[in-house]
């Protein structure tokens, strides 16, 4: 079964190196309605090698992969694996040709035990004590420490991470399909996940890698194939590539390159949190713990740290979503306001951007027109006595789509029919065009493509540079690197104390993330002990 | 002492039914679906079980109509619950308004009919030990087998595959799905299962408890079932626990009013509820993370394909 196929596919001048491949797809097509989501894909995956998938949102690397996975049927094209065409009717057959995937968003149970977890992507074809020692097995030989008794909510994101990619491992799988594995990894678990992916490719295995980091496919992958609007617009060597002429392949154009002003003057500080500690709401939640900084009109401050850390239940104290028992540990434009609701922080120029899109930044299915009223109702004269003037509430929305090139099918359509993209480049204008003194945004640029990420991060360099405080928690280190001034981390509910961005290395920022200290004295001044 | 098994005797006689409808919606809620549709379940079966009985005069064959008329309950559950991805909450409420209608049209003709109640065990000897004896050796079959049923579905929930597929996807169908397990059919069978278990226990009212049909005769044992699973914090061993002290005040509250005690009988009724929002009050509070609940129970699931 292992001996390569070469005569059923010659390779041209008879190179050894090359492999037939182990899975290829030809024309494959995926329709949804009137929408090709893969259009005509030929891909070719060979043994012994990393092949990057690249490609913006909605380029359609997510169906592509679903289909090699079985977990969707394309509407055309065919599948070829080991020379062979298959018809997969399900991810069990995946499995059982050899074919493993590990998800973006994980498909794990969280009240389950991370042995039923394995347990329930395998085939059962073993005892339930049989799995249980050879996980222990295949975790120790790949260095990916689990404890199979603890249940998945218990655990990090990513210990969640090595659950899924040992669970992949363990049905010994000839090609592995990872996406977007290091979206949620401090910079050293990545290193960590590289080791492992650099010995599985020294065993013979393929590995397709689906992944934004674009220097990280240079440094690890083989080959990468590019993905734009559901078409393929090339395979190359991503070594011989630069991380610019890949963002072009992705984007179909120039990416603009966000500038900031040089010499942004500081002024007074306008957003200041004393000493904040918090208990959590909920059972999962973190718990906030002495929080301190101060933050100037004209300055950037952004919070690193890997998700769950406490960024949620911060960015609920600075909003008002939480109230603090001491008003004073929260102060906006100078005045205490750790006790003020939403609205009354809103009168006083602050704006919030939430991280999640749908249901918390916007009603989803609601206008525009109607979101953008949710959060300027009590400061921007859209109600008169009481009564919603219509008008100025379509005037934002005309004005947020110019200003920030939302595009869109209506002039005020429903926020969910809007793309992630285009939704938050009108949540993130519709803040900025209050004229905030003080703007607290999470995550901006979360599973947005490239061109709407430059042109947010753009505004909120434009927005310091006119003299606002801008607060950006983000998980992307080089968005951080980019735009902000200084990097402080969050990690169990602490705050670091902030590194100017000149200093702040990765490597820094990494063992930050990790729970590490750099300099303890400064670490346990800011965390006021 | 008679006195005293008389009770033993009457509580396990009230609590038999809650505990076999209980046990079916567990498995139901388990797999993530929020079935409120018990009560009229019970009470199609109750009404289909007597007419059962009663053209045959087999009481098993009685039993098993009940289970039949469940399961088909069920399945009008399932087409639009599943099937159509219909909000659960509205077709159980809607399913039980049906189960109450239906079941009078098909009880009607047979109120005022009398069948001879299922036979209770007798083993010579064992049956007539004081105290323990009819406890133990003396129950009709339905006691046996709702004890049976909940012991097979502990192990089959915590011992078999199958059993951690079905609470896999009662946890997250998205990622039961991405893994390739058929997380609507197995829902479908696991609300069948708890429409055959709804039948039975309201077969059993007409079959076992009294031997007499009457319009509405589940007097809200299908809500009393419903609490009991939440009550149950979903495991099937404080279930059987939950089940005989909710059958217990049933059985006190009607002793209650015969001593003269002066509790109003309304609030006797009330505690099994009453209960419920105490024992869930004092979990959240007593457990630091996860969720008591199948954290997919409820919600609509549609796979793409």
């Amino acid at each position: 079964m292992q001996a390569h196929q070469r005569m059923l596919d010659p390779t041209p001048n008879g190179q050894h190196s090359v492999e037939s491949p182990l899975l290829r797809t030809i024309g494959l097509t995926k329709r949804y309605g009137d929408f090709l989501a893969n259009d005509c894909i030929d891909i070719e995956i060979r043994p012994r090698e990393i092949h990057a998938l690249l490609g913006e949102n909605g380029a359609g690397k997510s169906t592509l992969v679903r289909a090699i996975y079985g977990l969707i049927q394309p509407s055309a094209g065919e599948i070829h694996w080991q020379g062979e065409r298959i018809v997969l009717s399900g991810p069990s057959e995946a499995r059982s040709r050899g074919i493993g995937m590990v998800f973006q968003h994980f498909s794990l149970f969280d009240n389950l035990t991370v042995a039923e977890n394995v347990a329930l992507g395998l085939d059962g074809k073993e005892s339930f004590k049989d799995m249980s020692a050879r996980l222990e097995q295949v975790s120790k030989t790949y260095g990916l420490p689990l404890d199979p008794r603890r249940e998945v909510w218990q655990l990090s994101v990513g210990e969640r991470q090595r659950i899924e990619i040992v669970r992949a491992l363990m049905q010994d799988p000839k090609f592995l399909i990872l996406d977007e594995p290091t979206a949620v990894l401090t910079p050293q678990e990545a290193d960590q996940l590289f080791i492992v992916l650099d010995r599985l490719k020294a065993e013979g295995r393929a590995i397709l890698y689906i992944s934004h980091k674009l220097e990280e496919v240079k440094r690890l992958c083989d080959t990468a194939t590019i993905l734009r609007g559901g078409r393929k617009v090339e395979t190359c060597n991503p070594r011989l590539e630069t991380a610019a002429s890949l963002a072009r392949m992705m984007v179909g154009g120039e990416v603009k390159e966000v500038k900031g002003a040089s010499g942004r003057k500081t002024t007074v500080p306008r957003l200041v949190v004393n000493d904040l500690s918090l208990a959590p709401v909920e059972a999962h939640g973190v718990r906030l713990e002495h929080i301190s900084f101060e933050l100037k009109g004209g300055e950037i401050l952004g919070i690193a740290g890997v998700a769950g850390n406490g960024q949620d239940e911060l960015f609920a104290a600075l909003s008002g979503e939480r109230l603090a028992k001491d008003p004073g540990t929260v102060v906006i434009e100078g005045i205490a306001a750790g006790h003020l609701s939403i609205t009354q922080r809103r009168k006083l120029g602050a704006a919030f951007v939430p991280e999640e899109r749908l249901g918390h930044g916007t009603a989803p299915r609601m206008r525009l027109s109607e979101n953008a009223l949710l959060t300027g109702h009590a400061a921007s004269g859209m109600v008169h006595r009481g009564f919603i003037d219509t008008a100025a509430t379509l005037r934002t929305v005309d004005r947020a789509t110019e200003t920030f090139g939302v595009r869109k099918a209506k002039r005020d359509p429903e926020a969910a029919s809007l793309s992630g993209g285009n939704l938050q480049k009108f949540i993130v204008g519709r803040e900025i065009l209050r004229n905030p003194a003080v703007l607290v945004v999470s995550q901006p640029t979360w599973g947005v493509d490239a061109g709407a990420a430059a042109v947010i991060r753009q505004a909120l360099l434009d927005l310091a540079t006119a003299g606002a405080a801008v607060l950006v928690t983000s998980q992307d280190l080089d968005e951080l690197a980019e735009i902000a001034d200084r990097i402080a981390v969050m990690f169990h509910g602490k705050l670091s104390a902030p590194l100017s961005a000149r200093e702040a290395s990765r490597e820094k920022l990494g063992l930050l993330m990790g729970g590490s200290s750099l300099q303890p004295k400064e670490i346990a001044h800011a965390a006021g002990a | 002492m008679e006195l005293v098994e008389a009770i033993i005797l009457a509580v396990l006689a009230a609590s038999t039914p809650l505990l076999i409808a209980a046990t079916g919606e567990l498995v139901a809620e388990r797999s993530g679906v929020l079935n409120l549709g018990v009560e009229g379940m019970m009470i199609v079966g109750a009404a289909c079980g007597f007419a059962g009985a009663w053209l045959t005069g087999s009481i098993l064959i009685g039993a098993l109509f009940g289970i039949v008329a469940g399961t088909l309950m069920s399945l009008v559950f399932a087409l639009m619950a599943l099937g159509l991805a219909v909000n659960q909450v509205a077709t159980g409420l809607a399913l039980t308004i049906l189960g109450v209608g239906l079941s009078g049209l098909i009880g009607a003709g047979f109120v005022g009919e009398r069948i001879t109640p299922a036979v209770p065990l007798a083993i010579p000897g064992l049956t007539n030990v004081p105290l323990i004896g009819r406890v133990l050796f003396g129950e009709n079959g339905f006691v046996y087998f709702s004890i049976a049923l909940i012991v097979a579905v502990w192990w089959f929930l915590y011992r078999t595959r199958a059993g951690l597929i079905l609470r896999a996807c009662g946890d997250n169908h998205v990622s039961a799905h991405a893994l390739g397990y058929p997380v609507l059919r197995i829902r479908t069978l696991a609300v069948m299962f708890g429409g055959a278990c709804a039948g039975l226990a309201g077969a059993y009212l007409p079959l076992a408890y009294t031997p007499f049909f009457i319009p509405g005769m589940t007097a809200g044992r299908g809500w009393i079932a419903l609490a009991l699973v939440v009550f149950s914090s979903w495991r099937p061993a404080r279930l059987v626990i939950g089940a005989y002290l909710f059958g217990a005040v049933t059985i006190l509250q009607l002793h209650a009013q015969g001593w003269g005690v002066g509790i109003p009988s309304q609030f006797m009724s009330a505690l099994p509820y009453l209960a419920t929002v105490i024992v869930l009050v004092l979990l959240s509070r007593a457990r630091t993370g996860g969720s008591t609940a199948p954290a997919a129970l409820g919600t609509v699931f549609v796979p793409d394909r």
